[in-house]
């Protein structure tokens, strides 16, 4: 067991953990999932969003196994090596409100800092703003953390709390189980499903889980964040996360390039759009709202099955989110940007810059 | 030598490795005690240390977190 602990918190473990991605993520698609999108967890919370009536955008209603499996592989994990830890209180209610504003700013783009790398290494172009974006909006965050930005502390507490999320997860896996895709339906029980559209694509159930499982599992104990990748390098010149992302995009690329699914270019690209302003203002403020929450949407979702009851908080901002997103005409689809996408963006980038701004508490030592 | 306390326990990512950090250049030399709550912390504040030249001492369980000692001489 101590070895494995020690490798994954190697270099070389966080390199490996990136390129398993690189390598099922691509092959997600194969199978099924949307092009450019064999992971999204912005995107995919956007579609269990769907799946449950939350919106009603047709073309993106499915409940992700991928993302029930990202919590569950975590939790496993943090079992397995002794490291679940149930916590919460560190100011749940910014925590939801920069998972909302971290969600539409990921939606203006069409997708999560997992999906930029992953569009990226497909040959969208766009997504190179969307990239430049998020290191520009963690840029700004990093001057909040280095003026003493801080959300407090969380406090240690009872194991139940921590389960919480897990087992909003295990009762999706059961609701889709139960209420399982009616070929030609757009509804089984009370879930909805995509005919067509983003939504109408995916990979195998059991494919999807198994492969959100493994990476929850190891992304659990190598710590992985798209997010911490860039702010370590910014804030400390430190290149131990970025490796893991590096590898996930050169991976990825490597994979695309021999699945057949390398199409460089910026027009027509799968769910893109190409107005670049807004590529890049939508991933300023996602990459602003992950930095000061602390880690990717996929990282809260780690922690979140480790116990950590505030990224769970986020979690469900980011549903809340998405439902905001897709009911008010805030999200982006091919043909650009929504009616409400600018004024949504400028709007959570001055909330996020008040929170920044006013939540600070000095150093604690003691 | 004196012997500072960083209680980092609580505090999200990157908050510890910023308090030790802060610490590191205040105190210059000398042995640092950190407190942590999760194994992420313990990892990232060894890896800093470890980064700016500090030597890493022990590290012990304590309540439902770490204690870390770090020292330069």
């Amino acid at each position: 067991m101590t070895t494995i602990k020690n490798f994954f918190a190697t270099r070389w473990g966080i390199i490996s953990v990136g390129a398993f991605i690189g390598v099922f993520a691509p092959l997600l698609q194969k199978w099924g999932n949307p092009a450019n999108m064999g992971i999204c967890v912005a995107c995919f919370d956007r579609d269990i969003a769907g799946a449950l009536g939350l919106h009603r955008a047709a073309v993106v209603q499915y409940m992700r196994p991928e993302i029930i499996g990202f919590v569950l592989g975590s939790l496993i994990a943090a079992y397995a090596f002794k490291e679940f830890r149930a916590r919460a209180g560190s100011a749940p209610i910014v925590r939801f409100v920069l998972g909302a504003f971290a969600m539409i700013g990921a939606l203006v783009f069409l997708g999560c800092p997992w999906r930029a790398m992953l569009r990226f290494s497909g040959g969208d172009g766009n997504a190179i703003f969307g990239l430049l974006g998020l290191i520009v909006g963690i840029w700004v965050g990093t001057l909040f953390l280095k003026g003493g930005y801080n959300l407090g502390r969380s406090q240690a507490t009872h194991t139940s709390v921590g389960w919480l999320l897990p087992l909003t997860m295990l009762g999706f896996l059961v609701l889709m189980l139960i209420f399982p895709q009616v070929q030609g339906q757009d509804k089984s029980g009370f879930l909805f499903y995509s005919l067509k559209g983003p939504g109408s694509m995916h990979a195998p159930l059991f494919v999807s889980l198994g492969i959100g499982l493994c990476v929850g599992f190891l992304a659990q104990r190598s710590r992985f964040c798209t997010m911490g990748a860039i702010r370590d390098f910014v804030l400390f010149k430190q290149t131990h996360l970025l490796s893991g992302a590096i590898a996930l995009i050169v991976v990825a690329f490597i994979m695309n390039l021999i699945l057949g699914q390398f199409h460089p270019g910026f027009e027509k690209q799968p769910v893109a759009h190409t107005m670049s302003v807004w590529n890049f203002g939508g991933m300023v403020l996602a990459g602003l709202a992950f930095a000061l929450a602390g880690g990717c949407p996929g990282r809260q979702l780690f922690l979140a099955g480790e116990g950590d009851g505030d990224a769970a908080v986020f979690v469900l901002g980011m549903v809340v989110g998405a439902g905001f997103a897709h009911n008010f005409g805030l999200a982006s689809s091919p043909d650009g940007v929504g009616p409400y996408g600018i004024a949504a963006v400028v709007t959570g980038f001055l909330t996020c810059v008040f929170i920044g701004f006013t939540m600070r508490r000095e150093a604690a030592v003691a | 030598m004196s012997k500072k306390i960083v209680d980092a326990r609580g505090l999200s990512c990157p908050q510890p490795v910023l308090l030790t950090l802060d610490e590191m250049k205040r105190t210059e030399k000398g042995e640092i005690v950190i407190l942590v709550d999760t194994d992420t912390s313990k990892e990232n504040v060894s890896r800093a240390a470890a980064s700016k030249g500090w030597n890493l001492g022990n590290v012990e369980p304590e309540g439902t977190g770490y204690r870390i000692s770090i020292s330069k001489d």
